[in-house]
């Protein structure tokens, strides 16, 4: 229901802010590396399709994943 | 179903590369991918001659038309329709000759899928990652520098030298350390070039890590000295780290982008509050240091973040610093193209002749080439593009888009930074990057040397050196070398125009300073990290212990080495009495393209065993010219009697002065200064002589390497066995009309059911 002196946004341009914005939140998650966990798990689940194989929780993987790159740092240019 | 492990037997190793035929296509077919190419639509025809004709008109503008004033976005437009050419035409015609990528192969990140290290990536977020990890604050610093000689010099450097050279460097490399499984750039040198080339090169890579984080270093120090905002906002960065690391480590584990929301925050916060403390007079007491001071106080960090846990300092900083990386870089595009600043600065300037600016010495050939090195052509790229990336790249193809189009991006940062180092008074350019020595650190002595310089159309006065200082928030803007104050002015000039005006022009330009220092500081850790594993690496060759890079005193003393190394060039830059910059940067330029050379001739090699002799060219002429530069400004740096020039001259003028009793000569004003010239002079001529000797060498055994594989019409592969790749995915940004019907394909079959990784053997 349209209130006075505002005028609605029409639902196709929501919609393409809705899926710019989600677009944006899949970018960044991936620049930072954000989607590391879901990735590991989503290759351990397929490499081994196992049910029982143990699957580390979010917060033993990103433990882990910090302290292996104490071990293999990675260069920042210049 | 059985996957076949192909086992490569003919030229590429790619002769029984059989796909599974229960899926898809996983490359486009040859045929139709060069029909595509080749199908020229009067829309695309129409196009690509737009884009010709601007970028040619826009050329024309900057090259030629000698108005009083020239507009910023004629660079823009000459930038990025070169860039758009050189992406379509040059790199397609590198990828289609000499690097041959075969989708139908399987990347390391596909064969040796771990869900970790080799993880495919969508080619679209590596493209950003890639960039994040190489550009820095080195496209921001050099091309500001070399503004003394005049727009035009830099603007063709960075432009027609990323295409023909920088950009190449880093696609090849990128692409022979994927076929590789992400080997690094000195075991690549091992492997094609023996033990004398790779030894060479690695000791190489080392000594110039050294040096390039500690010139690094220097424009931090030279941008904070005497600045109580920029010291406190900056020192605020590593309690905010430490936060977003213990917010990460315990709290929130994962959540990345939210705790780089409150970092940022935080950070603003910080910038905001440094101008309110700078204003105090307990603040300005607290925080103004002077140079040496806080190269002591970054030299510390330096130790004390390299052997902290990385979840603790380093990996919030660069989740921070990416962040602001690319923020900051969108937001000087959009201003630049809004506000469109006039530069009033001749095209070419009287240095470019003379070789006798205040800000670098040497002439146009070869020192442009060695100041704007990050940006043109930046060895150091080859270590990332050796290593991180190749590992997660997707398909071969791609590495086209990722390695030369994220080279042709940074070029377009270093276009950027000289638009906004150019957009200043030219005045205020010299009074800021011309050294204390020169202008004796105060406002009458810069306006008196500034002036006396003879420049057409400058004439500075006291007042616009103390309005800029004061409007930027700083005490004084007088031989603040180094680069990244001049830009941060210039970027704050611009913004201010954009919103805010003057009275924002402070925080904009502590902005810049903020992000630069975060950048470099990001680099100092990461690049002492590195170095020392190499370092561990090399040591456990004669003490095996040092290998076990957990063995916490080797660790601790690896790095204490490395620290111990780029922190003694620091403080010998921070007192050096010539100024500091002036002598060391172009140290740092050659360094960095020595790196490129070195890189470059691994990949000649590379490319000769491969028997691509028709198209070893595209590699042969940047390498020869990135040689050329190099040995030359080398060899003058080592050999030029022009004590301004030559390291050993100006060592010999100083020592004579010495022994002749004299107590002040030229800008050292007492013995110890001399004697500290004598010894600083020494020990960078020293550094020289090596890094250009252990380039030849590498240089020539690839020489030789390529000659042996012509002389056998090739030469024995390196390269992982061929493995048939099961997934499909486009190349560039944007799928062309085949791989849009190949993805649908895709789609159509839905998931590949027990998607495993074949066993490999190595």
């Amino acid at each position: 229901m349209p209130t006075a002196g505002v005028t609605t946004v029409p639902a196709a341009v929501l919609d393409a802010l809705r899926r710019a914005g989600r677009g944006l939140a899949w970018y960044t998650r991936g620049l930072v590396r954000e989607d590391a966990y879901e990735r590991y798990v989503a290759h351990l689940r397929a490499t081994h399709p196992d049910p029982d194989h143990p699957v580390p929780t979010p917060r033993q993987f990103w433990r882990e994943q910090a302290d292996r790159q104490d071990d293999h740092p990675e260069g920042r240019c210049c | 179903m059985a996957s076949t492990t192909a086992r490569g037997t003919g030229p590429d190793g790619t002769a029984d590369l059989v796909q599974d035929p229960s899926l898809p296509p996983v490359a486009l077919d040859p045929d139709v991918r060069d029909a595509e190419d080749r199908h020229w639509t009067p829309a695309k025809i129409a196009l690509w001659a737009g884009i010709a004709l601007l970028g040619g008109v826009s050329w024309v503008v900057i090259a030629l038309v000698r108005g009083e004033t020239v507009n910023a976005i004629w660079f823009v437009f000459a930038a990025v329709c070169s860039y758009l050419i050189a992406y379509r035409f040059y790199s397609r015609y590198i990828e289609k000759h000499l690097l041959r990528p075969d989708d139908r192969r399987a990347t390391p990140a596909e064969y040796r899928a771990d869900g970790r290290d080799y993880v495919a990536t969508d080619r679209r977020v590596l493209f950003g990652h890639h960039f994040a990890a190489i550009a820095g604050a080195g496209p921001l610093v050099g091309p500001v520098l070399a503004a003394q000689m005049g727009y035009l010099p830099g603007t063709i450097w960075i432009i027609v030298g990323v295409i023909l050279a920088g950009a190449v460097q880093d696609y090849l490399v990128m692409f022979f350390s994927m076929r590789r499984g992400g080997r690094s750039l000195g075991q690549m040198a091992r492997d094609e070039l023996g033990v004398i080339g790779g030894t060479a090169a690695l000791l190489a890579t080392l000594v110039i890590m050294i040096i390039i984080v500690a010139i690094l270093a220097l424009v931090v120090v030279n941008a904070l000295a005497e600045s109580p905002w920029g010291v406190f906002s900056v020192s605020m960065t590593i309690p905010i780290a430490l936060l977003m690391g213990c917010y990460l480590r315990f709290f929130r584990p994962g959540k990345v982008s939210e705790v780089s929301v409150l970092g940022f925050v935080l950070l603003i916060a910080a910038i905001v509050g440094g101008g309110v403390i700078a204003e105090t007079s307990w603040g300005s007491e607290l925080f103004l240091l002077d140079k040496v001071t806080i190269a002591w106080g970054i030299i510390v960090y330096g130790f004390v973040a390299a052997v902290l846990p990385v979840w603790l300092l380093l990996a919030p900083r660069d989740y921070l610093s990416t962040f602001m990386k690319i923020g900051t870089i969108v937001m000087l595009a959009v201003a630049i193209v809004l506000v469109r600043p006039v530069l009033e600065v001749p095209a070419v300037s009287e240095f470019a002749r003379s070789g006798q600016g205040p800000v670098v010495a040497g002439s146009l050939f070869p020192f442009l080439f060695v100041t704007i090195a990050c940006g043109a052509l930046s060895g150091f790229h080859a270590l990332i593009a050796s290593g991180t990336t190749p590992k997660l790249v997707e398909k071969e193809r791609q590495t086209r888009f990722i390695g030369y189009g994220g080279m042709l991006m940074e070029s377009f940062v270093a276009i950027m930074a000289l638009v906004a180092a150019l957009s200043i008074d030219r005045g205020i350019y010299f009074a800021m990057n011309s050294s204390a020595a020169l202008t004796g650190g105060t406002v009458e002595g810069a306006v008196a040397f500034v002036n006396g310089l003879g420049l057409q159309g400058v004439s500075l006065t006291p007042e616009m050196l103390t309005s800029t200082a004061t409007n930027v928030g700083e005490e004084t803007i007088v031989s603040r070398t180094g680069g990244a104050p001049t830009l941060s002015v210039g970027l704050a000039t611009i913004m201010a125009q954009l919103v805010g005006g003057t009275s924002l022009m402070a925080f904009w330009y502590h902005f810049a300073i903020m992000f630069e220092a975060l950048f470099i500081l990001t680099a100092v850790d990461a690049g002492t990290r590195v170095a020392r594993f190499m370092l561990q690496d090399s040591i456990g060759n004669v003490v095996p212990r040092f290998r076990d890079t957990s063995w916490r005193p080797g660790a601790w003393l690896a790095t204490a080495v490395m620290v111990g190394a780029w922190g003694a060039v620091l403080i010998m830059g921070v007192t050096d009495p010539l100024g500091g910059i002036n002598t060391l940067f172009p140290l740092f330029g050659i360094a960095n393209q020595l790196l490129a050379a070195i890189a470059l001739a691994v990949c000649m090699a590379i490319a000769a065993k491969r028997g691509s002799f028709r198209y070893l060219w595209i590699v042969a002429v940047p390498l020869a010219f990135a040689s050329a530069v190099t040995i030359t400004a080398s060899v003058q740096k080592i050999f030029s009697d022009v004590p301004a020039i030559g390291y050993f001259a100006q060592h010999a003028a100083f020592r004579d002065a010495l022994a002749a009793g004299e107590t002040s000569f030229g800008t050292a004003t007492s013995v110890e200064a001399m004697r500290a010239v004598v010894r600083n002079t020494m020990i960078q001529g020293v550094l020289s002589v090596v890094f250009v000797t252990l380039a030849v060498v590498v240089i020539l055994t690839a020489v030789l390497a390529t000659v042996r594989a012509f002389r056998a019409g090739g030469g024995p592969s390196s390269e992982d066995a061929a493995v048939p790749s099961r997934v499909f995915a486009p190349a560039g940004w944007a799928p062309s009309p085949a791989e849009k019907e190949l993805e649908q394909q895709w789609a159509a079959h839905g998931p590949v059911a027990g998607r495993t990784t074949p066993a490999v053997r190595h």
